[in-house]
């Protein structure tokens, strides 16, 4: 039961970063069609120079321990990175956070609040 | 039932020899798909090892073989269902088709603007997505039959909802969200009384499996079902209505096999049912079927009945003692089936669905395909564990035992 490790247990009962952000400004949202769970995702980008920075971020919705977990780690991964790094986060790294591989059933649960950053940050551009 | 033993049954099926990290598999999702007897394997594999040829056509021994073994499956089907002739028997893909070859083939081109359907809100989608459609491309309104508290539809609904203008009543004999058995002679006699000329077509995908079905006394117009649920081969299904009726309706696939004459410029069509059977059937399925159709008429439906009320019973006075489990539908074993759609306290289904399967218990989370009916409930998805003839009480104390750890866990 080495999915269940109590990192993630604590991250699904206590999700960092979960709620609703003021002055947002960029949303989006994604529905796993399996299980009827969506996540929403309310981000802060600066711009610095060059770069555009995740200078804060929100998440909340409903989900599995995986999928909240994943969101709770993922959005304490993206604050302060410039969105360029956002953008390769990949299903790997995601797995890396989380400390276990997942089986195929489970990669959509993990990689839903990746997928809702990585569409928010799309859609600036 | 004394004669019914669930542990000598799981002997016939080689799936549950096996065992998965050193342990024996608990399999609990037979409401999506049972597992296969092995003289229902080795039926299928006899047609591909003696007598692979198509069926109708060729005037050799194997072809001929094949036709008897094909046709004798019909036979079998007819048989547990109590219809009147073979020919009332038409095979398909599955559940959805039968009740899509109603759609296209009788309602399509013969329903109009300001007539009516009824299904309810606790049908499979495949009962439910063809009438919302066809509803749509026709502009004809869909009304639906609601649930009570209980999880159950109430006859007296119908008063409202049949009027004249409703064309069809598409009901499901038993949910496989809810586990609800419905009555389904009492709703065929309510909506003929209503409006003689409605007709009613019975999901009974999740009812033909695992009770007595007689279609006589049902006295609805179509029945459809799948063999899979039912120990037989995916890929088949079937569709029952009286000869009169399938004579009236016209094919909507159009093809091989089902034709006795074609000609530059018209096509007599064959009879029933073998015009709703166009191109080479899959004839290995379809032998399948009936060596499983014939395995459940040794059981004996009643039998089959009888061990899933006691299974039933059994888990509704152990889930009293988890009190952090709820499960939908009916509180009394006399009227449901052996399913058990749950949620539990601060676990999502998934991730019991995931601690289950550690134990090699294997169970569905998701909505089962009936959105509606879980929008309808306001749960996003539930954990559904179901049972079948070789399911045994020690299933339901693995289940439990399995279901203390997840309360462990995220409790």
């Amino acid at each position: 039961m080495d999915l269940y490790r109590e990192t993630i247990l604590d991250h699904y009962k206590n999700p960092r970063n979960f709620g609703h952000l003021s002055g947002a400004n960029v949303t989006s949202e994604e529905i796993n069609v399996s299980c009827g769970d969506r996540i929403a995702i309310e981000m802060r980008i600066e711009s610095r120079g060059k770069a555009r920075i995740v200078s804060d971020i929100r998440f909340f919705g409903e989900g599995c321990a995986i999928n909240q977990a994943s969101a709770s780690m993922l959005t304490e991964k993206v604050k302060g990175l410039d969105t360029r790094r956002v953008m390769r986060i990949s299903l790997d790294d995601i797995q890396t956070m989380l400390g276990t591989t997942l089986t195929p059933s489970r990669v959509k649960c993990a990689i839903l609040p990746l997928e809702a950053i990585q569409k928010a940050i799309r859609s600036l551009s | 039932m004394s004669m019914f033993d669930a542990k000598t049954i799981q002997k016939d099926f080689p799936q549950l020899q096996r065992k998965i990290h050193g342990k024996r598999i608990v399999y609990l999702d037979s409401t999506a798909t049972s597992l296969k007897p092995q003289s229902v394997i080795d039926k299928e594999d006899e047609y591909y090892t003696l007598y692979t040829a198509n069926v109708f056509r060729g005037i050799y021994t194997t072809s001929e073989e094949a036709t008897a073994a094909y046709e004798h499956a019909r036979d079998v089907a007819a048989t547990l269902i109590h219809a009147k002739m073979s020919e009332e028997i038409v095979f398909t893909r599955n559940t959805s088709e039968s009740i899509n070859l109603v759609a296209y083939s009788l309602l399509l081109h013969d329903i109009s603007p300001g007539e009516r359907i009824v299904t309810t809100i606790m049908e499979h989608h495949s009962n439910f997505v063809p009438w919302q459609q066809l509803g749509k491309e026709r502009g004809v309104a869909v009304d639906i039959w609601n649930l009570t508290p209980e999880g159950e539809l109430d006859l007296g609904d119908l008063e409202k909802l049949v009027t004249r203008k409703t064309r069809i009543v598409a009901v499901t004999a038993a949910s496989n969200v809810l586990g609800t058995i419905n009555p389904i002679s009492k709703i065929v006699r309510t909506v003929k009384r209503l409006n003689s000329k409605c007709l009613v077509l019975v999901d009974a995908a999740q009812a033909v499996p695992h009770m007595p079905v007689d279609v006589q006394e049902w006295g609805a117009d179509f029945v459809a079902f799948s063999s899979h649920k039912m120990l037989g081969p995916t890929g088949i299904g079937v569709l029952w209505a009286n000869r009169e009726q399938l004579d009236a309706m016209h094919p909507f696939n159009y093809g091989g096999e089902m034709i006795s004459e074609v000609h530059v410029d018209r096509t007599v069509f064959k009879p029933a049912p073998h015009k709703f059977e166009a191109g080479t059937p899959h004839i290995a399925g379809v032998i399948g079927f009936g060596a499983a159709v014939e395995y459940l008429m040794k059981l004996g439906l009643d039998n089959v009945r009888a061990h899933e009320e006691a299974l039933v019973a059994y888990a509704i006075e152990q889930f009293s003692r988890m009190s952090e489990v709820k499960y939908l539908g009916p509180q009394d074993a006399k009227k449901r089936g052996g399913v058990f759609a749950m949620t539990m306290k601060g676990a999502h289904p998934h991730d019991i669905a995931q601690i289950l399967n550690e134990d090699n218990v294997f169970v569905r989370a998701g909505n089962h395909c009936a959105m509606p009916l879980h929008e309808n409930l306001g749960v996003a998805s539930t954990v559904r564990a179901s049972f079948y003839v070789y399911t045994a009480k020690e299933d339901i104390d693995v289940l439990m035992e399995s279901l203390g750890k997840v309360k462990k866990i995220f409790g």
